[in-house]
């Protein structure tokens, strides 16, 4: 009996300490990369590195502007085609699909989530680049194909979340909506979809932070000039993909080396302001 | 009336288009690599090392790196991830420390993979001094797969119905006989599935590798050595085709996309059917 009661103790110990060297692992991810990210401004002024047109780094111009509108602007694109996509997608299999079709897509989704993002970073280098180039002009690598790879990375995770969320809509509101003689498409648009509203804004937002953090794949078809964006085809750089590209030639310790860092640490930032997003969006929801 | 019979008529078709032009989505990716990346496939591609600079080189050490820092990988970070999880859902009371470590697995789960690359980086290939290893990289790896399993063992634990704790508590069951003989069991299908999710993840990134387990390949495979450099299937595309000198990159690349997937689906299988029959027998 006493073993047992020891082991019970133990147990808790231990479990205890898992989880809090989960938040042990975060506060040390904030602490080293955000110390060697902020060394940078001791030689580089905070204003210019925001808001710097020019990055070259061997004449000491650190300006990361470039690089934080081209993240922006991918990510946007990525959202106006995959948020809509994604969500009708959901509306669909939710409360449109018959089940044999239904089952199609989930496999679907499931086998678009295996596909690694290199690959999908490969697919768009070989196939989507070069048709943007002949139909559409300019360079083919640039925010439109990177934000288009990024739209059919997302999706699958605005599908999913979606879908739970209008399915979990409690079904005595659709009943009375279509009781009183209103088409399934009425029901859906006013009734439905405003009832799943709080969790659908999470996925979105979600979405957005996965498209901001994504590298490789960005790195692929972005074209990695270091300067801002000029048209939707013509080569630009983002944060990760300028990151990935320049990390492995910059030493440790030199400016260069921590501009990188510290457009890392600003990448980190965003990503966990999306998380307190997501949180004040989803208790909004819960409050009404 | 007829105005709204129309409107809903417009609305389902345009709802079919989305859910075909998905699926056409995904024949344009899958399609193109599995009908130029299967013939590429081979005993001597699978199995021969790469080459630097000449032609009709294999992949055999990146496909056997593949699944060696995955493994890892995945030793570091199910038992805390799992440990961390049963908290969560059987020991943590309300306040201040739950809502803490809470916040830290969903921060955690939104930190880009290339940040996570970049720690590892300062952690592991500086500040330790090992330079590009296996092992550094699928220590960085483990962080990316660790709140997702938090995540996963935590919801399987709560779908646990109350009655089979009480069960085994009012039988005089201490707390821990409890979650390790009769939730974790019961939770199990659950966790697992989780499992396959977080492997395929780790078998396909690139970005937290390149600069924790390196870009180069070992001479000789299989290798168990884990303080040597060990590039992946998945940053041997990367590598191939954004700065590789090799002239038959895209065979390369093909090829090991064709096997990545082929290898991903192959893992998930190999969970989910022992799960298939674990679930048949719990009934």
């Amino acid at each position: 009996m006493n073993r047992v009661r020891t082991a019970d103790r133990a147990a808790r110990v231990v479990l205890t300490a898992c989880a809090t060297l989960v938040s042990l692992v975060i506060a040390a991810i904030l602490l080293f990369v955000g110390s060697e990210g902020l060394l940078l401004f001791r030689d580089v002024s905070p204003f210019e590195f925001l808001f710097g047109l020019t990055w070259n780094p061997p004449l000491g111009r650190y300006g990361a502007l470039p690089f934080l509108v081209g993240s922006v602007a991918a990510t946007a694109i990525a959202l106006l085609i995959g948020a809509p996509l994604g969500l009708a997608g959901a509306i669909f299999m939710a409360k449109v699909a018959p089940p044999w079709m239904r089952h199609i897509l989930r496999q679907a989704a499931n086998l678009f989530v295996g596909i690694p993002s290199v690959v999908y970073g490969y697919i768009g280098m070989t196939l989507l680049v070069p048709w943007v180039r002949e139909h559409l002009g300019g360079q083919g690598f640039g925010v439109l194909v990177a934000g288009t790879i990024l739209a059919i990375m997302i999706m699958p995770t605005i599908l999913g979340v979606s879908e739970d969320a209008l399915r979990d809509v409690d079904p005595t509101l659709e009943e009375g909506s279509l009781g009183l003689g209103a088409t399934r498409w009425q029901t859906i648009w006013l009734v439905v979809l405003p009832a799943a509203r709080p969790r659908i804004l999470a996925a979105i937002i979600l979405a957005f932070a996965r498209a901001f953090g994504e590298t490789t794949a960005v790195q692929m078809v972005i074209g990695n000039s270091p300067v801002l964006v000029r048209s939707l085809t013509t080569g630009t750089a983002t944060l990760t993909s300028q990151i990935i590209m320049e990390m492995g030639q910059t030493p440790p310790g030199s400016p260069w080396n921590r501009a990188l860092f510290m457009m890392a640490f600003g990448l980190l930032v965003v990503s966990l302001l999306m998380i307190l997003l997501v949180r004040w969006v989803s208790n909004r929801g819960v409050a009404r | 009336m007829t105005r709204q019979k129309l409107a809903d008529r417009i609305a389902t078709a345009v709802l079919w288009a989305a859910g075909i032009l998905i699926l056409l989505i995904l024949a344009g990716f899958l399609l193109p690599i599995l009908l130029q990346g299967l013939p590429v496939l081979d005993w001597q591609f699978i199995t021969t090392r790469s080459s630097a600079v000449r032609e009709g080189g294999g992949v055999g050490a990146q496909f056997f790196n593949t699944i060696y820092i995955t493994f890892l990988s995945l030793l570091f970070s199910l038992p805390v991830g799992v440990g961390a999880g049963v908290y969560l859902a059987e020991y943590a009371r309300p306040g201040r420390l739950t809502d803490l470590i809470r916040l830290s697995v969903e921060a955690l789960a939104s930190v880009p993979s290339i940040v996570l690359g970049l720690f590892g980086m300062i952690l592991f290939v500086n500040y330790m001094g090992w330079g590009f290893t296996i092992l550094g990289g699928g220590l960085s790896l483990a962080l990316l797969n660790l709140p997702v399993l938090v995540r996963v063992t935590e919801e399987a634990i709560q779908g646990v119905p109350r009655s089979y704790r009480e069960g085994s508590l009012a039988l005089g069951a201490t707390h821990w006989q409890t979650t390790a003989k009769v939730v974790l069991p019961t939770a199990l299908p659950g966790i697992l599935t989780g499992l396959s999710l977080v492997a395929g993840r780790a078998l396909g990134e690139t970005a937290v590798l390149i600069y924790t387990a390196g870009v180069t390949a070992s001479r000789w495979f299989p290798n168990p050595d884990l303080m040597v450099a060990g590039e992946t299937l998945a940053v041997r595309i990367w590598s191939v085709t954004s700065e590789g000198l090799v002239p038959d990159a895209d065979r390369i690349a093909m090829g090991s996309s064709a096997l990545l997937i082929l290898l991903v689906l192959a893992v998930n299988l190999l969970i989910a059917l022992p799960l298939w029959r674990y679930r048949r027998r719990m009934r």
